[in-house]
């Protein structure tokens, strides 16, 4: 029997203290991120705040500095540039509040084609949104957020109980953030895939929520007289190598994701990345000391678990 | 325990339902099929999303108050052809706002009751708003702006998906979106640009009388790219009233560059391409592509009309707005035809000849979303994405060998026969696959190898308490079961979220996922249990796990 870890016996409730306070840095972070996002001053997608993209593919290797004096030459100096060198691939992003009527991926397009005579490319992608379209996706991105957390409180809550349903959904909600935050250190656009990644790490999260609060709550019937501390602690411990041997498949398909999946998926996967990670810490150091804190929660925690 | 040969069927069953109905998605294993089967299987199968086979996808709002200015006007001309045919007792006739007309009545008593009762007979659409004096308002009625708004439309609708039929693209899709939106998409579509231009295009063709006053002498013979407005506003205000100044683009004679020809235009349209039969490209005297018209018998009249009255005149012909020739009239042109010529490639000809014979559209279109992914990108992207799906699952399942041997290799019997099954519930329902489609099946890869080593570690602990092999068995997937569903059910509520609420890339990662995710409760409850169930019959004494 190949085992990472044997059968372990680790305090996990004893450490919360340093658990919150890294959950508290990295919530942190995220509130500063969603109030960012609030006030529009966040690094949005153009999907969310309307504007055009363009994604040029050329022979050979173009210097970006060259790229953004051409583009502020022909009035495009709020234009953001990003480059994929390895495939000689140029983004350029323009972000407008206005319509996209004066069409400035045609604009752009032309501008290389006249400034860059020796320079052959392809069209890769263009993309355009107008600042409706833009806002229909953000309200829509949060009814689904908003239902799908209600959804899952709710059976959580018919399948365990109320506070589980809670504790749940606050360490799925406070992984969403730590992922947010940790994009806005590292300013990376909040795009439409990214959050497909966030709801998508949402899921996950909560199932690995859920399985261990199933094992605490077995343990709760079975040794009703331990303290709450102990049975937690045991609950944990005892699916700790599923956890591991879990968390560590899913890594292995989402690095090559990461590294090899292109530009496209590249923040996409590691955003999934970062969220399984930090939703597996969440499940053992977030989610179970909930149970704990608890108003009322002293001694009686669970008694009624069915 | 019992029944294993039921259970056993029922998943081979399921494998091999799965591969057949996904054979459609393959064409080079499709194609060979003998013909009873392909008639039986539906031919289309697992279509690739545009980030995956590059395309178009764009979402147009139609320029509603345009169209009803346009229905507006239309009546504004029908009031003054009433005025110089029949004598209708009116001054002047224009347009106020967007839904108003403002006529001015001519002297005498008489002229107010005419003018009511012709409105009332002739024009049921507009009621009377105010009157005061000689002047008098009236104002569409809401239905009836409502209906012109819904049927510029339903006739845009229409037209587009005209003109996408003439140029050929596979599986278009073109809906209403919410009111007065249309999306349309076009998979695999080869040259995008030229396809936006050709939807996008208005194509309002009209013939119309220069103005040969005066003025239009002053008029500088051709200008630079570019100062057409600076010419607009030099000769603003000394235009005769009617008139307006439009432009021809004309490419220089060394074929380099290229300038613009003004032109003094009437504004009054004498006729528009809404009365062509059809429209073809030939080729003119110089070799070069023209678009022959032939208009319908009510058109070739009308045609034949103007062309009488105004002998030695010239006549532009003018397409959304640039003229692209203004031959003089010589004689009467009976027999319906007339030509356009211009400075067009070939192709550029056929584009227009196609957006003609589609008609026109109601309105102007404003574009609310572009999307376009060049087919290079497609391609890139689905070489990463198979490349990564394949170094991925390599990896998790030696890894799962590894580290539970045969037991491992029973979960990966299951982790394939997850993906056959999700491949033919996909190919099944049509589903488009895209990129966020793809990680949505990676993720169910992750997941249902979570639900076996959720059940592994469970036998593990009943093992290490002494129990036997078959005790341990059951009770890992016993205890395990609760665990699955409970975990399955909280995923699948935010992937029935994302389905409903989602849009594009996020419902596409949706419906991998929520399939994923029924299919893997499937196989891991039911798939590796019978597999297990098959060696305890040999009484083992070891598992190897």
């Amino acid at each position: 029997m190949l085992e990472i870890v044997g059968k372990t016996n680790i305090d996990f409730m004893g450490r919360r203290q340093i658990a919150l306070g890294i959950s508290g840095i990295l919530g942190l972070l995220g509130l500063i991120a969603v109030i960012q996002i609030a006030l529009g001053s966040a690094n949005l997608g153009i999907d969310f705040a309307g504007g055009t993209a363009v994604q040029l593919k050329f022979d050979k290797a173009l210097p970006i500095e060259s790229a953004r004096t051409v583009l502020t030459k022909h009035g495009l100096d709020e234009a953001e540039l990003q480059e994929f060198p390895q495939d000689n691939k140029l983004l350029i992003r323009v972000k407008t509040e206005t319509t996209i009527e004066e069409a400035i991926s045609d604009k752009i397009i032309q501008v290389f084609r006249d400034e860059f005579k020796g320079h052959q490319f392809e069209i890769d992608s263009s993309t355009s949104i107008g600042p409706t379209i833009g806002q229909k996706l953000q309200t829509d991105a949060l009814v689904a957020i908003v239902l799908s957390l209600i959804g899952i409180i709710v059976y959580i809550a018919a399948r365990f109980e109320f506070r589980f349903g809670v504790a749940a959904a606050i360490a799925t909600f406070h992984d969403v953030l730590a992922v947010l935050g940790i994009f806005y250190v590292l300013n990376i656009e909040i795009t439409l895939l990214v959050v497909t990644a966030l709801l998508t790490l949402a899921g996950y999260s909560l199932t690995d929520t859920v399985i261990v609060f199933d094992r605490i709550r077995e343990n709760l019937r079975q040794r009703r007289r331990q303290a709450i501390e102990t049975i937690i602690n045991n609950g944990i411990n005892q699916v700790l190598s599923r956890t591991l041997v879990t968390t560590l498949t899913v890594v292995l398909v989402l690095v090559p994701l990461t590294v090899f999946g292109g530009e496209v998926l590249h923040d996409f996967s590691l955003a999934l990345l970062l969220g399984v990670l930090i939703g597996t810490y969440s499940s053992v150091f977030v989610a179970s000391p909930l149970l704990l804190i608890w108003p009322g929660a002293e001694g009686k925690l669970l008694s009624r678990g069915k | 325990m019992k029944k294993i040969r039921g259970r056993l069927f029922l998943l081979i069953a399921l494998a091999v339902i799965s591969l057949i109905i996904s054979l459609p998605s393959f064409p080079s294993l499709y194609q060979p099929l003998p013909d009873w089967m392909k008639q039986v299987l539906s031919d289309r199968g697992l279509a690739l999303g545009l980030d995956l086979q590059g395309g178009v996808h764009l979402v147009l709002e139609v320029e509603e108050d345009r169209a009803v200015e346009i229905a507006v006007d239309r009546s504004r001309k029908a009031l003054e052809d009433l005025k110089t045919d029949e004598g209708l007792p009116i001054e002047a006739v224009a347009r106020e706002g967007t839904n108003s007309l403002l006529l001015t009545l001519a002297d005498g008593d008489e002229a107010k009751t005419t003018v009511t009762q012709e409105m009332e007979d002739g024009f049921p659409g507009f009621e009377l708003k105010e009157s005061s004096g000689a002047t008098v308002t009236y104002e569409l009625v809401l239905e009836e702006e409502a209906r012109i708004k819904d049927s510029a439309i339903n006739q845009a609708l229409e037209t587009i998906r005209n003109r996408i039929d003439e140029f050929g693209v596979a599986e278009p899709l073109i809906q209403r979106l919410g009111r007065n939106q249309i999306a349309v998409q076009l998979p695999g579509v080869k040259d995008p640009e030229r396809a936006k231009d050709l939807i996008k295009k208005t194509a309002l063709l009209e013939f119309k009388l220069l103005d040969e006053s005066k003025v239009a002498l002053e008029l500088p013979p051709q200008i630079e790219k570019g100062q057409e407005e600076q010419i607009r506003k030099e000769f603003e205000g000394r235009l005769p009233e009617g008139s307006e100044i439009l432009f021809e683009n004309v490419i220089a004679e060394d074929g380099v560059g290229s300038f613009s020809l003004p032109y003094l235009i009437k504004k009054d349209t004498a006729l528009t391409g809404d009365v062509l039969q059809d429209a073809r490209v030939t080729i003119g005297e110089f070799n070069e592509p023209i678009v022959a018209l032939t208009f319908d018998s009510r058109g070739g009249q009308e045609f034949e009309r103007l062309t009488s009255e105004n002998v030695g005149k010239r006549m532009a012909v003018v397409l959304d707005g640039t003229v692209y020739s203004a031959p003089r009239i010589n004689t009467k042109i009976s027999g319906g035809r007339a030509i356009i010529e211009g400075t067009f490639t070939t192709s550029e000809a056929n584009d227009l000849a196609v957006v003609l014979r589609a008609g026109a559209l109601p309105a102007p279109m404003k574009t609310l979303q572009d999307l376009t992914v060049g087919p290079s990108l497609g391609k890139d992207s689905i070489e990463k994405g198979i490349r990564t799906l394949s170094i991925a699952g390599c990896l998790v399942l030696i890894f799962m060998i590894i580290y539970y041997r045969l037991s491992g290799v029973v979960a990966n019997l299951a982790l394939a026969l997850n993906l056959i099954g999700l491949l033919g519930a996909l190919s099944g329902l049509n589903a488009t696959l895209t990129l966020p489609g793809i990680a949505g099946i990676i993720l169910t890869i992750g997941m249902g190898v979570d639900s076996n080593i959720l059940i592994f570690e469970r036998i593990r602990e009943e093992l290490r308490l002494g129990r036997p092999v078959r005790l341990a068995v059951d009770g890992g997937y016993d205890k395990a079961f609760l665990t699955i569903v409970d975990s399955h059910v909280t995923t699948l509520i935010t992937g029935l979220a994302l389905f409903l609420f989602g849009t594009g890339p996020i419902k596409g990662f949706a419906v991998t996922l929520c399939l994923g995710i029924a299919i893997n409760l499937f196989t891991a409850l039911v798939g590796t249990k019978v597999v297990f169930d098959l060696f305890n019959r040999k009484k083992l004494q070891r598992l190897s796990i």
